[in-house]
């Protein structure tokens, strides 16, 4: 079981509100990810939740009892931290250990259970190493390790892949997936990167400024955000937004359409635009053009194009797919 | 140092300093052997005939040589444990977020910049001095007589004020060594549940060790030469009560002005602080590989 509440969570630094006030609610084994720009307090609604800081409003609930007051040890949580904060001085496996033993665990299943986690984590073979001694990616996988063997509520994962590369984070993203579709248990997992929220996530939340902007399934927040904020920040390439007179044809003072509800032509369409750079990806190519009035557009295409920078081109876009705001930035459901 | 050539322009460029500075060690310590195989007192003779290995025989033979040993391993023994435990409290201290924590910082360090021997007469005339001293006035509060530190615990005063002088030296290290720590990794410890004591003991403690030998290094080879304290408090008395090498060494040249004795204590003791420098530099090359 772990499903938490957050009842009107407000945190604040002496003079600065980071979380004005938070309400949400995070279902019992789901992976729900936090994401928004650095800054917007998404880290320290974690933290909040983890007990790493104390709440200056509001109530924090695990499976409807309050545990505001709770120290973090007894709130049944784990965390992973971006740095792995693992205890350089003691081996893989004292540090996977090391929590059941504050516990006052007995050492045989202390033992029992450290293997147990290594051996989901392939760490077998380095639990008499030190972390000074291994890769990023097998740190990471003992700090997963030190989090599981205590059998948490839910797990907290604080921004775990930003210290890792690329090739790694794929894999490490895919190994966190499905270590939750076998643990069932409930995930919280922070980051800034738009990609691990889509990929991972049965439900995102945008923060923004401390404020939820938007929390939904990621496809929820992708077909229809709630303002521009949220459909700016979900979905890469970023939405291209189009204000002013060409905006107010669709119906708008701003209109959104995304890269890949574009369509390109050579002959004609809705609006004439310069092709300026063009990025083939392979499977996909971008293209960045200048439209009269519009400013920068950015428009992807299946396959190679055979566009060059200084083409002319016409692009439509797909009228069923616009999005359209109202002034304050919300937006207009039809 | 990437290449052939690299390597021998920068022997080149380090040659002068490294001559001068072997000059510097070679020409005093070879004059200083010389001396000791000489019968050279100020008093006698003034022709210094060579008598090979006496002036050693007669050194380490003479009673107070082992009571100075003895002396100098207690002084420093007892000044590293006092300055690296309290040290250690110290640090933890002014690591806590206070009210005038800066402030507090300078103060702390502060004794460690202040010279020997206006330390040592502080703590004499000011803190130990049996009549008139703070320690007597505090003793008379409570109406038990006052200590009178040199003469009862003559050695015990000198640790204070020595201990004094380089507990502050431990404890800037080590609070440098503890700002150091990783937060996450206490938020992590909090994660798992450690409680302070346990906290301290498997994750700061380990991460002290490493500094805390540093400053056993420094400290020893430092405190092997205590000499200010000693001559301006107690003279190396009563009898030979705090008597460390340096000061025999001192009293041979300058009360005995026995020239040749003193140089042969002089090369006793460069020995002996090479063999603990070789034993500590192992002890701590060990501890700062892993």
């Amino acid at each position: 079981m772990g499903k938490i509440n957050l009842l009107g969570v407000r945190k604040t630094f002496a003079e600065v509100v980071v979380i004005p006030s938070v309400d949400l609610e995070i279902p019992d084994g789901s992976f729900v990810v936090f994401v928004g720009p650095s800054g917007c307090g998404k880290s320290t609604l974690l933290r909040l939740i983890a007990g790493l800081e104390d709440l200056s409003a509001g109530h924090v609930l695990i499976d409807n009892q309050d545990v505001t007051d709770f120290a973090p040890a007894q709130r049944g949580l784990s965390m992973v931290f971006q740095s792995y904060a693992l205890y350089p001085h003691m081996s893989v496996a004292s540090n996977i250990g090391f929590g059941l033993k504050m516990a006052g665990v007995p050492k045989a299943e202390i033992d029992k259970k450290v293997a147990y986690a290594a051996n989901m984590l392939n760490l077998t073979e380095y639990l008499t190493r030190r972390p000074g001694q291994l890769s990023g990616g097998q740190r990471q996988r003992v700090a997963i390790g030190r989090a599981i063997v205590r059998e948490p509520k839910a797990f907290l994962f604080d921004e775990p892949l930003s210290n890792l590369d690329a090739a790694l984070r794929v894999q490490m993203r895919l190994e966190i997936t499905r270590l939750h579709q076998s643990l069932k248990t409930t995930m919280i997992y922070v980051t800034h990167d738009q990609v691990e929220a889509m990929t991972m996530a049965d439900m995102i939340v945008v923060l923004n400024r401390g404020n939820i902007e938007q929390a939904g399934a990621p496809m929820e927040l992708y077909e229809s955000p709630k303002n521009l904020f949220v459909a700016k920040f979900i979905g890469s390439p970023t939405m291209n937004i189009i204000e002013g007179e060409r905006a107010q044809k669709y119906g708008a003072p701003t209109i959104g359409i995304r890269p890949e509800h574009i369509k390109i032509s050579r002959e004609t369409g809705d609006w004439p635009v310069r092709v300026s750079i063009v990025e083939r990806l392979g499977s996909d190519t971008f293209l960045y053009v200048e439209a009269e009035g519009m400013g920068q557009l950015t428009v992807r295409a299946e396959g190679d194009l055979g566009a060059k920078p200084g083409d002319q081109l016409f692009l439509t876009p797909d009228i069923g797919r616009l999005h359209r705001f109202n002034p304050k930035g919300e937006a207009i459901r039809t | 140092m990437a290449t052939k050539q690299t390597q021998s322009a920068a022997r080149l460029l380090a040659a002068p300093s490294i001559g001068l500075l072997l000059l510097w060690m070679i020409v005093p310590l070879a004059l200083t052997i010389y001396d000791s195989t000489l019968n050279y007192t100020l008093q006698g003779n003034p022709v210094h005939k060579f008598i090979g290995w006496t002036n050693y025989y007669y050194f380490i033979t003479d009673p107070a040589f082992l009571t100075s040993i003895w002396n100098t391993l207690v002084l420093v023994g007892s000044v590293l444990v006092i300055s690296v435990v309290g040290g250690t409290g110290m640090a933890l201290l002014l690591d806590q977020p206070i009210f005038g924590q800066g402030v507090a910082r300078v103060m702390a360090i502060s004794p460690f910049f202040i010279m020997a021997t206006v330390a040592a007469l502080v703590w004499k005339n000011l803190f130990m001095q049996p009549v008139f001293g703070l320690f007597a006035w505090i003793a008379h509060l409570f109406g038990v007589p006052p200590i009178d530190w040199f003469t009862n615990d003559p050695m015990i005063a000198v640790i204070i004020i020595v201990a004094w002088q380089w507990l502050p030296f431990a404890t800037l290290i080590l609070l440098t060594a503890l700002q150091s720590l990783d937060l996450e990794q206490k938020d992590a410890a909090q994660m798992d549940g450690a409680p302070p004591l346990s906290y301290f003991w498997y994750l700061v403690l380990p991460h002290l060790a490493r500094p805390a030998t540093v400053v056993i290094l420094i400290e020893t080879i430092f405190l092997l030469g205590i000499f200010a304290e000693i001559f301006v408090t107690t003279g190396g008395g009563p009898g030979l009560a705090t008597t460390n090498l340096t000061f025999l060494v001192f009293r041979s040249a300058l009360r005995d002005f026995d020239v040749g004795g003193a140089a042969a204590g002089g090369i006793i003791a460069v020995v002996l602080a090479n063999v603990v420098s070789i034993f500590l530099t192992r002890l701590v090359g060990k501890n700062l590989e892993g």
